[in-house]
């Protein structure tokens, strides 16, 4: 079987990230700045990409999503110092399996506990509609966040520095993680809508009612969708953690002004369109840094863009459709001239 | 006066200035089922609109009533063509879209005038004149004041043609328009109400507690969003209602016991009564028609 070219894609971009991180780790650096913005264009690929499964593939409207990249941060820094070392001693192997090691457990119990967090933020709001869901769903970020900022153990309002970092694998060799990651959300939200349970999200999307009517459980296609986009969440939140050593549980960060920007990103790349989304994490991750010198304006530029985006094109650069080779190639023979 | 009394209030004092933004939020909802999200950044321009023509008056501390009144109307009517401009441009174009779209919209011009304002005035804190003498007297002429315009909505909305004509806009905007009810210039005269209420506010609240900066209006905003769905998004005695249940809660809550939570006793309450009544306490719940 001739392997898909969304496949072939996916291997390249997984080996070239290799090939990053490993420069990386041997010194051969990028300037630390290209790096850093790659780490968090990942980071925020990963968080668009799993919000789109919300509130672009079934079309509710989640404002609360930076709360469940906050349950992923604050998972880490509570486990990391605590039994961290511990449990890095008591795997056998080499000093870089260990790191691995450990930050895989990470990764898997922080997705573990935002997806539990987005079941219990889930099941009581997503009774609601539209709006309502919207200002619920901000309203368990925020509680979250003013809960954070008073919990003595997690540093409260003044953040958390992690101070086991050597348990973790270098921040240089972290790039490669936070691409799989990133990439393993993208391949699951494709194939997630190719799937039974997918096409119920969008069957949700398209009308409620009569998704009902034909035997879908709207209610739960809901929470299967958040839950699973709150466990990616959760997962960036820990890579991200782990790359920065800092927690920091400030309304940019973990509260309602990151879960706007994410929303941002989704919005723009079109709701429901997953490069839209992909494309649009990297573009807004990038633009502060090259506007750097108009650093003041950046803010009021990004605010008149999704105004005028939204009067002038409702829906997003990439509406629903996708970017992909087939089209491309389709549209390459359709502009090559017959013979 | 006792501790409790006091703090019954103070609370009182901030659930009604709650209540007088709420109304704004639940106006604009009932006529466009939509959340007005900059809402709360109008009351931040109202406040910065009172600091200015304070300073233009060379008003200080316990100015002359008449001065106060000059402040308060110069807020409102800033705030009223604020609101007017904002629907003019940024929602009007809207009005047919899917609803997701207006409430992102409504997003990125609360963004804007929080950053706009970050730009102009500097994201640094000014205090406001002490336009209202502190005293034991204050809460209660703050809250006069707020009640005076609720109940003088009421009666708009109630006795007059124009509030008349809201009403119907409120129930079936198309059944409105076919009765010849210039449905467009309601929703302005909708707008420039709820904005002018909300600079009413922002002054009052302002003058309690002096401190003045672009992002005051995002969690007050939300907060008053907040006090209009526990009343029942759309009822004005609702919102008056939910800002009083808010504004005592928090006072008393943070008070007695967990102050540094204060921010989370809003959302708290939002969630609750959203899943045990999510029509709010004086609302209406809507059948959905297929």
């Amino acid at each position: 079987m001739r392997p898909s070219g969304a496949f072939l894609t996916g291997a390249a971009i997984l080996a070239a990230a290799a090939v990053i991180s490993a420069l990386q780790v041997t010194r051969v650096a990028l300037d630390p700045t290209v790096y850093r913005l790659m780490v968090l264009a990942g980071v925020n690929v990963t968080l668009a990409v799993s919000l789109n499964m919300v509130n672009g593939f079934t079309g509710q409207f989640s404002l609360g999503h930076a709360a469940f990249m906050g349950i992923g941060v604050y998972t880490t820094v509570f486990l990391v110092d605590r039994w961290g070392p511990a449990v890095y001693a008591a795997i056998p192997g080499p000093a870089g399996f260990r790191q691995v090691a450990v930050l895989l457990l990470l990764a898997v119990v922080g997705g573990a506990v935002a997806a539990a967090g987005g079941l219990l933020v889930g099941l009581p709001s997503l009774r609601l509609r539209g709006d309502y869901l919207a200002i619920v769903t901000l309203g368990f970020g925020e509680i979250l966040r003013v809960f954070i900022q008073n919990v003595e153990v997690l540093g409260a309002s003044r953040g958390y520095n992690i101070t086991h970092t050597e348990v973790t694998p270098p921040t240089d060799a972290l790039f490669f993680w936070v691409a799989a990651l990133a990439l393993a959300a993208v391949m699951v939200s494709r194939n997630l809508m190719m799937s039974g349970p997918g096409r119920a999200f969008l069957a949700v999307r398209e009308d409620e009612i009569a998704a009902e009517a034909v035997g879908v459980n709207a209610y739960r296609a809901k929470v299967l969708a958040f839950v699973i986009s709150a466990a990616f969440a959760g997962m960036a939140g820990v890579l991200s953690v782990t790359y920065n050593t800092y927690a920091d549980p400030s309304i940019q960060s973990i509260g309602f002004l990151k879960s706007i920007e994410v929303v941002l990103m989704v919005v723009l790349g079109g709701l429901g369109s997953v490069s839209g989304a992909v494309m649009c994490a990297g573009i807004i991750t990038v633009l502060p840094e090259l506007l750097r010198s108009i650093d003041q304006y950046r803010m009021v530029v990004y605010s008149l863009m999704l105004i005028l985006l939204m009067l002038g094109r409702p829906q997003g650069i990439f509406g629903t459709r996708e970017l992909s080779w087939d089209r491309l190639r389709r549209r390459k023979a359709a502009s090559t001239p017959r013979q | 006066m006792t501790d409790l009394a006091k703090h019954i209030v103070d609370g009182a004092m901030f659930g009604s200035l709650y209540a007088l933004i709420a109304l704004g939020y639940t106006m604009v909802y009932g006529v466009l089922r939509l959340i007005n999200f900059a809402h709360g950044d109008v009351f931040m321009v109202g406040a910065y609109s009172g600091l200015f023509a304070a300073g233009w008056l060379g008003v200080d501390s316990a100015p002359a009533p008449w001065k106060t009144a000059a402040i308060l109307i110069y807020a409102m009517v800033v705030c009223m063509l604020l609101g007017l401009v904002i629907e003019r441009v940024a929602y009007r174009p809207l009005r047919n879209a899917p609803r997701l779209t207006a409430l992102i919209t409504a997003i990125g011009v609360s963004l804007l005038l929080e950053n706009g304002g970050q730009l102009l005035w500097s994201a640094t804190p000014r205090s406001f004149p002490d336009l209202i003498p502190a005293g034991p007297a204050r809460p209660f002429i703050v809250m006069g004041c707020a009640l005076a315009m609720a109940v003088g909505l009421e009666l708009f909305v109630k006795r007059t043609r124009t509030g008349r004509a809201m009403r119907a806009v409120s129930q079936d905007k198309d059944a409105a328009s076919l009765m010849g009810i210039p449905v467009d210039r309601i929703i302005s005269v909708t707008f420039a109400i709820g904005s002018a209420l909300a600079a009413a506010a922002a002054v009052l609240y302002s003058s309690v507690n002096p401190s003045v900066n672009p992002t005051m209006g995002l969690l007050l905003g939300l907060k008053a969003f907040v006090a209009a769905v526990i009343g029942g998004i759309g009822s004005l005695p609702g919102a008056l209602m939910g800002g009083l249940i808010l504004g005592l809660s928090e006072e008393l809550i943070s008070a007695y016991g967990a102050s540094s939570y204060r921010d989370a006793i809003a959302f708290t309450l939002l969630i609750v009564i959203l899943v045990f009544r999510p029509s709010g306490l004086l609302g209406r719940g809507v059948a959905e028609k297929v």
